[in-house]
């Protein structure tokens, strides 16, 4: 069963004359093992799609699905619950809380969903060594650097069991060999049943996805689906 | 890329003159490609024979006249929305076909660059897949991979960059042909 549906999906901003069609009719799954990338201009209804995915903002009309329940059909608070639970969301600008240590950070989302502090503990620690910065535990955001904080961020969309990994830019800020293994990271959660949906406007790392899906003006125009390995040193 | 393909786009916008087109070709793709005389007739009397153009004496001068058959369209048409092989060197051919569809109002050039950006993505989804297939001691053909991926993606950001400069001004094409000729064509 695909982990994420987006089924003739509208996202409409505004009314009358300043009336912006975000997204038109647009549908998409995702299966369990499947990272798909989303490129486009700006403006092109990218971050709509992700918020939408993310349970974040509600489509005019279309449905979203996530594991089978429809998001719109949830109460605010059963929404917020599964957002915690399955939903991993890396946010272009990291969104950590500089009061908070790496750790507790991470932790915090698995906290409100009402795991013992020992054990969110535990948790934290474990995802953050494998993001690679088990050594950042105990600092605060501010004092770490772009990559280091994007990293933090990736646990804490990592950690527990979250079955779909969205992310938007998680790359933007960083070098070729960081941004590199951030991929990895994102690529190793979902090659173990995970869907990631993945906005970038690098096609280096668009091009870990199994497929890219091109939009503009708010749909798909085009997508690049990955081959069977056999059939890629064929000319 | 051949110079078939490329006199074709010249003539699928207006008849010509055979000795129009080298100067045209040339203007048009900054000479990144130039033409001798004699390639220019050869591959105009091979494209007559394919049925892809018709020429036609045009009086006194004794100059040919060209003209794009229905055929001959459909091949301008096939090769524009056909990505570049990679083998091929690929972004001088594409420099050449956009330079080309630039000048041609019946050409969806958005179309053309989404078509080659596709197949690039595809082709560094490859390269990526082969990567994360090898292992570290194979360093060597890491390193071949990584230039091909990089490579690959310079073309795609150069696709990108394209595409916002055709959509800021339309078409702001040098037209180095003299107007007693356009006259003379009318
Ligand atoms: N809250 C909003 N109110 C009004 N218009 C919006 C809002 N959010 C996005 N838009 C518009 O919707 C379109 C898509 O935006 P977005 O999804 O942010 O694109 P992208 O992430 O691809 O740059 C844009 O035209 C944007 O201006
Ligand atoms: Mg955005």
């Amino acid at each position: 069963m695909s982990i994420l549906v987006l089924e003739a999906v509208t996202r409409t901003h505004g009314s009358g004359d300043g009336q912006v069609e975000a997204l038109k009719h647009l549908s998409l799954t995702v299966a369990p093992g499947e990272l798909v990338a989303v490129m486009g201009p700006s403006g092109s209804g990218k971050s709509t799609l992700l918020h939408l995915a993310g349970g974040l903002d509600q489509p005019t009309s279309g449905r979203v699905l996530v594991e089978g329940t429809e998001l719109g059909n949830l109460s605010r608070k059963a929404l917020a619950q599964l957002r915690r639970r399955w939903i991993g969301y890396v946010f272009q600008d990291f969104n950590l809380i500089p009061a908070l240590t790496a750790a507790e950070n991470v932790a915090l989302p698995r906290e409100l969903d009402g795991v013992p502090a020992r054990k969110a503990r535990k948790e934290a620690v474990a995802a953050l060594a494998e993001v690679g910065v088990p050594e950042l535990a105990d600092r605060f955001p501010d004092d770490m650097s772009g990559g280091q904080q994007q990293r933090i961020a990736i646990a804490r969309a990592l950690v527990g069991e979250r079955r779909l990994v969205l992310a938007d830019e998680p790359t933007g800020a960083l070098d070729s060999t960081t941004g590199e293994a951030v991929m990895a990271l994102l690529r190793a959660r979902v090659d173990a049943g995970a869907a990631g949906v993945l906005v970038t406007h690098d096609a280096r790392h668009a091009a870990w996805a199994n497929r890219v899906v091109f939009l503009r003006d708010g749909r798909v125009v085009d997508e690049s689906v990955y081959r069977a390995p056999e059939d890629v040193l064929a000319p | 890329m051949s110079v078939r393909n490329g006199l074709l786009a010249l003539l699928a916008e207006r008849p010509r003159y055979g000795y129009e087109l080298r100067g045209e070709f040339e203007a048009r793709t900054g000479t990144t490609w130039p033409l001798n005389v004699g390639q220019v007739y050869t591959t105009l009397s091979r494209l007559e024979r394919d049925g892809c153009v018709t020429a036609s004496d045009a009086g006194e001068s004794g100059q040919q006249y060209y003209e794009i058959t229905a055929e001959g369209r459909a091949e301008v048409t096939a090769w524009f929305t056909t990505p570049v092989r990679r083998e091929a060197r690929p972004r001088d051919e594409l420099a050449i076909k956009l330079a080309l569809a630039v000048g041609n109002q019946d050409v969806d050039i958005a179309a053309v660059v989404q078509a080659q950006r596709t197949d690039s993505l595809r082709a560094l989804q490859d390269y990526t897949r082969l990567k994360a297939q090898a292992g570290p001691e194979d360093l060597a053909w890491l390193l071949v991979l990584d230039a091909m991926v990089f490579q690959t993606e310079a073309e795609v950001r150069w696709l990108d960059h394209c595409e916002s400069r055709v959509v800021q001004g339309r078409r702001p094409v040098v037209r180095p042909t003299p107007v007693e000729d356009v006259e003379r064509a009318r």
